[in-house]
């Protein structure tokens, strides 16, 4: 049995107080504890910048890379041992600025992680400068007139990118979601789980109110069906007065860690190799 | 009578040169020869001025040589272009259906090439075998060799495919035994059918090297002159069990390596200047989190996109310094694909040992050239994993620390999944436990613990090869691919009483330890000879080892060295 305890971190907290990224901490421990996965069968990749400390707060193989470049890293740990559990993780300008063109395409590849946007629409670390998602008037030290810029809507951009497993969280809402972590872990292919987070330091648009007030669960409408692609362009689309929460869009379709006969028995980290296996293969040369 | 001679083979791209000068290496070392075949390409799929260059000899050959004893001209463009090179004495086969020459040179031989192919093989596009069977009639050689050959490579597009090539073939041959009167002055005996050499290009000699090494995962973009190692890896992936994942950029192809070598797989990329630039950051974060990675940097003339099909050896001081801060690597310039297949092992090895990146420094002259090597000893390749801890190796799982303090710099790993215990890699400074911190102290303690992994990797690097071991005034100094040149160069200027011999390095960071006072006195005079505008290397051995260098040969258009330019330079500056 695996238990909350079993992810505990000695390391300290670096997190303003009243961040969002505690409740997402919480959440994603319970995921684990749900799932019954050991901290050492759980790889979390992360970019930089305040969400992507997370790893480090709980008992997990973690590996701390570069601003944007999560889904590489993470992609290359599954390819190697897609036994382990890989998380990645990090927030709107690693994931839709500095790592945009690796989200579409591990989208495309559909490899079989599990993709955490802690998206609070600010830079944090960097100390508030206008993100990806930032929306248009909103004044921050490198937009002082305002944003101009159209925000990236990353569930529309996922759903056109036919991304297999498609969800909005939201750090007000631990239980709901947890459910949402666990059931991204379980989805056989690239889930995608855009985590609406206030920033307390640096987005007082945006705030823990301004969300609270407009999301809803969507999965309390058994009208909506996340298969229906269509259905879903329009639901990620709603922004405003209410945002929809939950899963928005799936679809099955294999992993690539599925299609890939290299691995068809057991992981590359399992094969033993002896370079004596090889005499045959100067042949074709010869 | 030792033979020596060279083939050009010129033509638009797409007319099937590669075909051409592929039968011929293929025929040639089967039949006891050595042959080097260098590929001069223009950057487009159609059309231009294009050639391949086959050496053949009795001896060993590594090198390009300036001019040729054979010219195959496929279009007219091409043939006016290449016509210098042909020797006095040489022989030129052109299509005599192309606009004519008013050449009265009988040993400009026309051939209605692409005539005899439609009449031969239904086609014109087979041209080129038509050519290549007047080509083995001029050098003497039994055309059955090259029919065998035919019907290999056609053998899975079906007996039609085969009959109308050898059809083709015979059809050159014949022609040129009927109407050619001249006499070619260097025949090639036919000699005994043999399997016991191989003739490869350095991309392939590197993936050979990196399979036989165990390498599980390679991810890449295509960027010439790399692109034939990530094919080549594609092509096998399935039977050895390699993954091969096209990445959508530089970027990512080397930051899926860190995350498969991080899980412990063997991972490698590949890439030219360019695309080496991209992943300069993400060297920083190998150094950083201590993951093992193999980059081949295969160089190409820059900057920017430079010459994509051409060679030069101008990333040196770049791919050595590249990235922000500092962390330790080692930096390998193999001379030739037989060194290169080795060096990708030692590569790995040392990747693994020392949990740092390793780059292989590579070129176009390097990966595209075609050289002959007797075989690979497997006996001499070991995987060495380096220091990795199992659960039988921790008394508490808790207690691991993945960045531990080793006076060696190197600290154990563990493979995450394989024990109870899990790592946490950072590219933030970090202390022992891999946990982000800001201590001036445990910044000091960390950064002097990666920087110790130098002192390690230097006395693993080979030293220069002397080459010959008796003394010489004239002291040539290379690195890389410059090794066959630069060596026929010093076999011409001793016959010619200039006594010469050869530093060559194909291990270059850290610097190897290495004494020259035993070869090196105050009257020598070292030329460094480098494919580069500045003479990087020279600046490096220099600084290195005290020695001043007296004349810098240098060449950046693009083009490989030869012997003989070589050695008409030092005869000029001396």
């Amino acid at each position: 049995m695996v238990s909350l305890e079993d992810f505990y971190s000695d390391d300290p907290i670096a997190w303003c107080p009243g961040c969002g990224n505690f409740s997402i901490l919480k959440s994603l421990k319970q995921a684990f504890v749900d799932l019954g996965k050991k901290p050492h069968e759980i790889v979390i990749v992360s970019g930089i910048g305040q969400a992507p400390k997370t790893p480090h707060y709980l008992r997990c193989n973690a590996f701390n890379g570069l601003h944007g470049r999560t889904l590489p890293v993470a992609t290359g740990v599954k390819l190697a041992n897609h036994e382990l559990t890989v998380l990645a993780q990090g927030g709107d300008g690693d994931g839709y600025g500095e790592g945009g063109n690796h989200f579409i395409h591990a989208m495309r590849r559909n490899v079989d992680i599990t993709y955490l946007v802690h998206n609070n629409q600010v830079y944090g670390l960097t100390k508030g400068q206008t993100s990806p998602t930032s929306g248009e008037g909103f004044v921050t030290r490198t937009t002082p007139q305002g944003s101009v810029n159209r925000p990236i809507n990353p569930l529309l951009l996922a759903i056109a990118s036919d991304c297999s497993f498609v969800a909005r969280g939201f750090a007000g809402e631990i239980d709901h979601l947890s459910e949402l972590i666990r059931k991204g872990i379980t989805h056989k292919g690239f889930a995608l789980i855009d985590i609406l987070q206030s920033c307390v330091s640096f987005n007082r648009v945006n705030t823990f109110k301004w969300y609270k007030d407009r999301v809803y669960r969507i999965d309390e409408d058994p009208e909506y069906d996340p298969k229906n692609r269509l259905m879903a362009f329009e639901k990620a689309a709603e922004w405003g007065e209410k945002i929809p929460i939950g899963i928005i869009y799936s679809t099955d379709r294999p992993a690539l860690n599925s299609q890939i006969p290299a691995i068809k028995d057991e992981p590359l980290v399992k094969q033993r190799v002896d370079p004596s296996d090889f005499v045959d293969i100067f042949e074709m040369f010869r | 009578m030792t033979v020596d001679i060279s083939i050009r083979i010129c033509g638009q791209a797409g007319q099937g040169i590669q075909s051409i000068s592929a039968a011929m290496g293929k025929v040639f070392i089967r039949h006891g020869y050595y042959v080097f075949i260098n590929n001069d390409v223009e950057s487009r799929i159609r059309g231009g001025h294009n050639f391949d260059q086959v050496r053949v000899g009795h001896e060993p050959v590594n090198a390009v040589n300036d001019k040729v004893d054979l010219l195959i001209a496929l279009d007219a463009e091409t043939r006016d272009a290449d016509l210098p090179y042909l020797k006095d004495d040489g022989v030129m086969i052109y299509d005599d259906e192309k606009p004519a020459t008013d050449s009265k040179n009988p040993h400009h031989i026309p051939i209605p090439l692409e005539k005899l192919a439609s009449k031969a093989g239904g086609s014109k596009i087979m041209a080129n075998t038509v050519a290549t069977g007047a080509a083995f009639a001029l050098l003497k050689f039994e055309l059955q060799p090259l029919q065998d050959h035919l019907k290999e490579v056609f053998g899975d597009k079906g007996k039609a495919v085969i009959h109308q090539n050898q059809t083709c073939a015979e059809a050159g041959y014949r022609f040129v035994q009927q109407h050619f009167k001249g006499n070619f002055p260097y025949p090639l005996d036919t000699g005994k059918f043999q399997r016991n050499k191989m003739l490869l290009n350095g991309s392939q000699a590197m993936a050979l090297g990196a399979i036989c090494s165990g390498l599980k995962f390679y991810s890449g973009y295509p960027m010439s002159p790399s692109t034939g190692i990530m094919e080549f890896i594609a092509a096998l992936g399935k039977e050895h069990h390699i993954i091969m994942e096209p990445a959508e950029d530089e970027i990512s192809a080397v930051n899926m390596v860190i995350g498969a070598s991080f899980a412990g797989a063997r991972a490698m990329t590949a890439t030219s200047g360019g695309g080496f630039c991209l992943m300069v950051e993400a060297l920083g974060l190998a150094g950083m989190t201590e993951t093992p990675v193999v980059v081949i940097n295969a160089q190409r003339p820059g900057p920017s996109t430079g010459l994509p099909t051409r060679t030069e050896q101008s990333d040196l001081k770049f791919t050595i310094h590249a990235g922000h801060g500092e962390f330790p690597r080692a930096v390998f310039a193999p001379g030739n694909a037989e060194l290169a297949f080795f060096a990708v092992s030692k590569a790995f090895n040392l990747a693994d040992r020392y949990q740092t990146p390793v780059i292989i420094l590579t070129d176009q002259h390097l990966n595209d050239s075609f050289s002959t090597v007797d075989g690979f000893d497997l006996d001499q390749i070991t995987i060495d994993r380096g220091n990795i801890l199992n659960d039988k190796d921790f008394s508490s799982a808790s207690d691991y620390k993945r960045y531990a303090l080793d006076k060696s710099g190197v600290s154990p790993r563990i493979i995450p999944g394989r024990t109870e215990a899990v790592l946490y890699a950072d590219s933030d400074e970090h202390t022992e436990a891999g946990h982000i911190t800001e201590s001036a102290a445990v910044r000091n303690r960390m950064h002097k613990k990666r920087m110790a992994k130098l002192k390690g990797l230097r006395k693993e690097m080979n030293a220069p090869e002397i080459y010959p071991s008796r003394k010489g005034d004239i002291i040539l100094l290379g690195w890389g691919s410059t090794c066959g040149a630069l060596k026929e160069a010093v076999d011409q200027m001793n016959s010619q009483d200039m006594s010469t011999r050869l530093i060559h390095f194909s291990e270059i960071y850290p610097f190897p330890e290495c004494d020259f006072s035993e070869i090196i006195s105050d009257h020598t005079k070292i030329i460094s000879v480098e494919n580069n505008y500045s003479g990087q290397f020279a600046d490096i051995f220099s600084h290195e080892t005290g020695l001043a260098i007296s004349h810098k040969i240098l060449k950046f258009d693009g083009r490989p060295f030869t012997a003989h330019e070589i050695i008409s330079v030092v005869k000029e500056r001396l």
